[in-house]
C-alpha cells in the first residue's frame, strides 16, 4: 500500500482503535501509541516484506519487528489486526482474561506475530541482533526491523547491544528510537537528559536517520526508504524519530499524562469525534 | 555397597566443553555464544573447530542471552557460556522475559558454579542460582555430578528442545561415572541402594555422598545414594519411593539451604510422604577466598558432615 491517503486513512482507524481499546479496559498506554501510529502504520502496510496471514515463528525470507517498548501494544495490536494477522474483532478482547492480546506482547498466548516476549525495556535490540545474525548465516537478505522508546535507552542493556551490532557489522539491522521527549516521571530532560543521541549512536557506529516529524506519513515512509538504501552497507541503521506522544487527539497531544492513562468515557467521545471512522471500527 | 573408583581428576567444565563440541559435531544448528571467558568456560574448543557458529559478545552478559533468544527464533541451539553467577544472577530478568516465558531453546551455561571456585570469592561464587532458575517456569535445571556426565548433560540439552540451565564447577573433581553414559533429563540415578537412609545428592557433593555411604557402612548402616542430575523437573517418584524405604532422608549439594535441592526433596516429602530429613548445604552465607577443599571443610559439605547429617536423622526416625 503505497498510497499516502490509504495509510492515513489506515492510521486515523487504528488511533481510534487504540484509544477504543485503553478505554474499554481502563488501563494501558494510549500515549506513546498514538505517537507511534504513522511509524508502525507505514512499516506493516508498506515498508516491511511480511506475509501476515501465514505468520511462521522462524520468519524464514521475511522481514522481522521487534516492539521493544512492550508497552505499547494498542498500536502494535491495532496495527497487526488491520493488516490481516488476525481478526479485528479479537481488538475487542484487549487486556481481557484469556485474551492472546495480553498486556504486554506475549507468545505464550499464541498471537500471530509475536516472536518474543516484550515490556521490561532495553532488551529489543539485542534480540533483534540475534535474529539479524542468524539471517546472515542463513544467507537471508531480509531486514530486522524494532522500535524503542526514548526513555528505554536510559537501560544499559541497549547500549551493550549499540556496541555490539556496531563493532560487529550489524547491517541488516534499522532500529527507530521514538524520540516524543517524555517518560513516566516527567520530560526526559527532566528524568535523565539523553544528550546529543545522533553524537552517541555515531559514535557506537550506526548510520543515523533524522526524522524531523514521525507524525507525517510522507514524512515516515522517506526516513524508511532512506534507511534502507544503508542496508548491506556496513554499519547498523538507526532512525531517530520525533513524535508527539498522544498524536491526533489534541488533549492528549505532548503530555505524559496518558503515558500509562486511558482516556475516560467523556474523552473518548471527545477523542473520536476528531478520529474519523475510515476503516469501520471492531 | 557398590563401590565406584575415581578414575581420574577432573573439571566439569572441561566436560561441558568437549560435550559443547560433540554437540556442534552432531548438530550444525548449535551456537556457542561468550562473554569474554572463552577459554574459563572451556567453549575455546568449539570456538576453533567451529569458527563461524561462535559469537564472542564482549563482557556484556545482558546483551549476550538476548542475541541468544533472537538466534533461536531461527531454529538455531544457542548455548550461552559464562560464570554461573554472571549468567544467571546478572541476567536473571532477561532469562526471564526473553528466554524461559518467551519459552525459547536457550542453554544457559554456567561454570565456576559455588563455593568450590575458591579463591575468587564470594563475588563470583554463586550458590543462589539452582534457587533462582527452578524457579522460572519452563526452564529445565541440570546439576551433573562429574566430568563425564557434564558431557552427557551438554549432550542432552542439545537435544533437548526448551530453556536449560547446565550448571557445573571449576576445580578438578573426582571422575566415577561411565564415560559413556546415558543421560535421561529427569531421571534420577541410582548410584547405591540401601535401607536405612537415602542421601540425595547433586553435583559436586555426590561423590561426597558415597565417600559417605563407605564410612557408613563400614558403621553397619546401609545408605542409599541417589543422584539428582535433574533438579527440575525433578523425579519425584524415585524420591518417594526412596524414602518411603528407608524412613530417613539427608539432602547434599553446594548451593543454599534456601531454594536448593533440599526444598525440592523437602517440598516432595512433605506433599507426598512426610519423613525426618536433614540438609547439607550452606546456611544463609557468602564464601569467601581459598583452595576448594578448604571451602568444602568450612562450609561443612565433605563426607564427614554427611555422615553427621545422616546420624541426626537416624536419631529423629521413629
Amino acid at each position: 500500500m503505497t498510497n499516502i491517503l490509504d495509510l492515513q486513512n489506515v492510521a486515523t482507524q487504528v488511533r481510534r482503535d487504540i484509544v477504543r481499546m485503553t478505554n474499554a479496559v481502563n488501563s494501558g498506554h494510549p500515549g506513546g501509541s498514538l505517537g507511534c501510529t504513522e511509524f508502525m502504520t507505514a512499516l506493516f502496510f508498506d515498508i516491511m516484506e511480511h506475509d501476515p496471514s501465514n505468520f511462521t515463528m522462524d520468519g524464514k525470507n521475511s522481514d522481522m519487528f521487534f516492539m521493544s517498548n512492550g508497552h505499547i501494544t494498542p498500536v502494535l495490536y491495532s496495527v497487526m489486526a488491520r493488516c490481516g494477522y488476525f481478526p479485528v474483532k479479537e481488538l475487542s478482547t484487549f487486556r481481557v482474561f484469556g485474551t492472546r492480546l495480553q498486556g504486554h506482547p506475549s507468545t505464550e498466548h499464541g498471537l500471530p506475530g509475536i516472536r518474543m516476549a516484550s515490556g521490561s525495556l532495553g532488551q529489543g535490540l539485542s534480540v533483534a541482533i540475534g535474529a539479524a545474525i542468524a539471517k546472515k548465516m542463513d544467507n537471508e537478505s531480509n531486514i530486522v526491523y524494532t522500535l524503542h522508546g526514548d526513555g528505554e535507552l536510559e537501560e544499559g542493556q541497549i547500549w551493550e547491544a549499540a556496541m555490539y551490532a556496531g563493532a560487529k557489522k550489524v547491517d541488516n539491522l534499522i532500529a527507530t528510537i521514538d524520540c516524543n521527549g517524555q517518560q513516566i516521571d516527567g520530560t526526559t530532560d527532566e528524568v535523565l537528559s539523553l544528550g546529543d543521541l545522533k553524537a552517541k549512536w555515531e559514535a557506537f557506529g550506526w548510520t543515523v536517520v533524522e526524522l524531523e516529524n514521525g507524525n507525517d506519513m510522507q514524512q515516515m515512509l522517506d526516513a524508511f526508504r532512506l534507511a534502507k538504501s544503508f542496508v548491506g552497507k556496513g554499519k547498523p541503521i538507526v532512525i531517530l524519530m520525533k513524535t508527539e506522544m498522544g498524536y491526533g487527539v489534541d488533549f492528549m497531544q505532548g503530555t505524559n499524562k496518558y503515558h500509562g492513562v486511558a482516556p475516560s468515557n467523556d474523552e473518548l467521545a471527545k477523542a473520536l469525534a476528531q478520529l474519523e471512522e475510515t476503516l469501520g471500527d471492531y | 555397597m557398590k563401590t565406584y573408583e575415581n578414575k581420574k581428576m577432573k573439571d566439569l567444565r572441561s566436560g561441558f566443553g568437549e560435550g559443547l563440541v560433540e554437540a556442534g559435531n552432531q548438530n550444525a544448528d548449535v551456537i556457542a555464544l561468550s562473554a569474554d571467558v572463552t577459554g574459563s568456560v572451556k567453549m575455546d574448543g568449539f570456538a576453533k573447530a567451529f569458527p563461524e557458529r561462535f559469537i564472542q559478545c564482549g563482557i556484556a552478559e545482558a546483551n549476550m542471552v538476548g542475541i541468544a533468544a533472537g538466534l533461536s527464533l531461527s531454529g538455531k541451539i544457542p548455548f550461552v557460556g559464562g560464570f554461573a553467577e554472571f549468567v544467571t544472577g546478572r541476567v536473571y530478568d532477561q532469562i526471564r522475559q526473553v528466554v524461559a516465558y518467551s519459552n525459547k531453546n536457550v542453554k544457559i551455561c554456567g561454570s565456576h558454579a559455588g563455593v568450590t571456585l575458591g579463591e575468587d570469592g564470594a563475588t563470583h561464587q554463586t550458590m543462589e542460582d539452582i534457587a533462582l532458575m527452578k524457579a522460572l517456569p519452563n526452564m529445565t535445571v541440570l546439576v551433573p555430578c562429574d566430568a563425564n556426565q557434564t558431557y552427557a548433560a551438554t549432550v542432552a540439552a542439545m537435544k533437548h528442545n526448551g530453556p536449560v540451565y547446565l550448571r557445573f564447577g571449576r576445580p578438578k573433581m573426582p571422575t566415577f561415572t561411565d564415560e559413556n553414559q546415558e543421560f535421561v533429563i529427569g531421571k534420577a540415578q541410582m548410584l547405591n541402594e540401601g535401607n536405612d537412609v537415602s542421601i540425595i545428592a547433586t553435583g559436586h557433593l555426590v561423590w561426597e555422598a558415597l565417600e559417605a555411604a563407605k564410612a557408613l557402612e563400614a558403621e553397619g548402616i546401609s545408605a542409599e545414594v541417589i543422584n539428582i542430575h535433574t533438579i527440575k523437573p525433578l523425579d519425584t517418584e524415585a524420591i518417594i519411593n526412596s524414602a518411603k524405604k528407608t524412613g530417613a532422608v539427608v539432602t547434599c549439594e553446594e548451593h543454599l539451604f534456601n531454594g536448593g535441592l533440599g526444598d525440592s526433596v523437602a517440598q516432595t516429602l512433605a506433599l507426598n510422604c512426610p519423613t525426618p530429613m536433614e540438609y547439607v548445604a550452606v546456611d544463609d552465607k557468602f564464601g569467601e577466598s581459598g583452595t576448594p577443599e578448604q571451602m568444602l571443610q568450612n562450609y561443612h559439605l565433605k563426607a564427614v558432615d554427611i555422615v553427621e547429617k545422616v546420624k541426626a536423622v537416624l536419631a529423629r526416625k521413629k
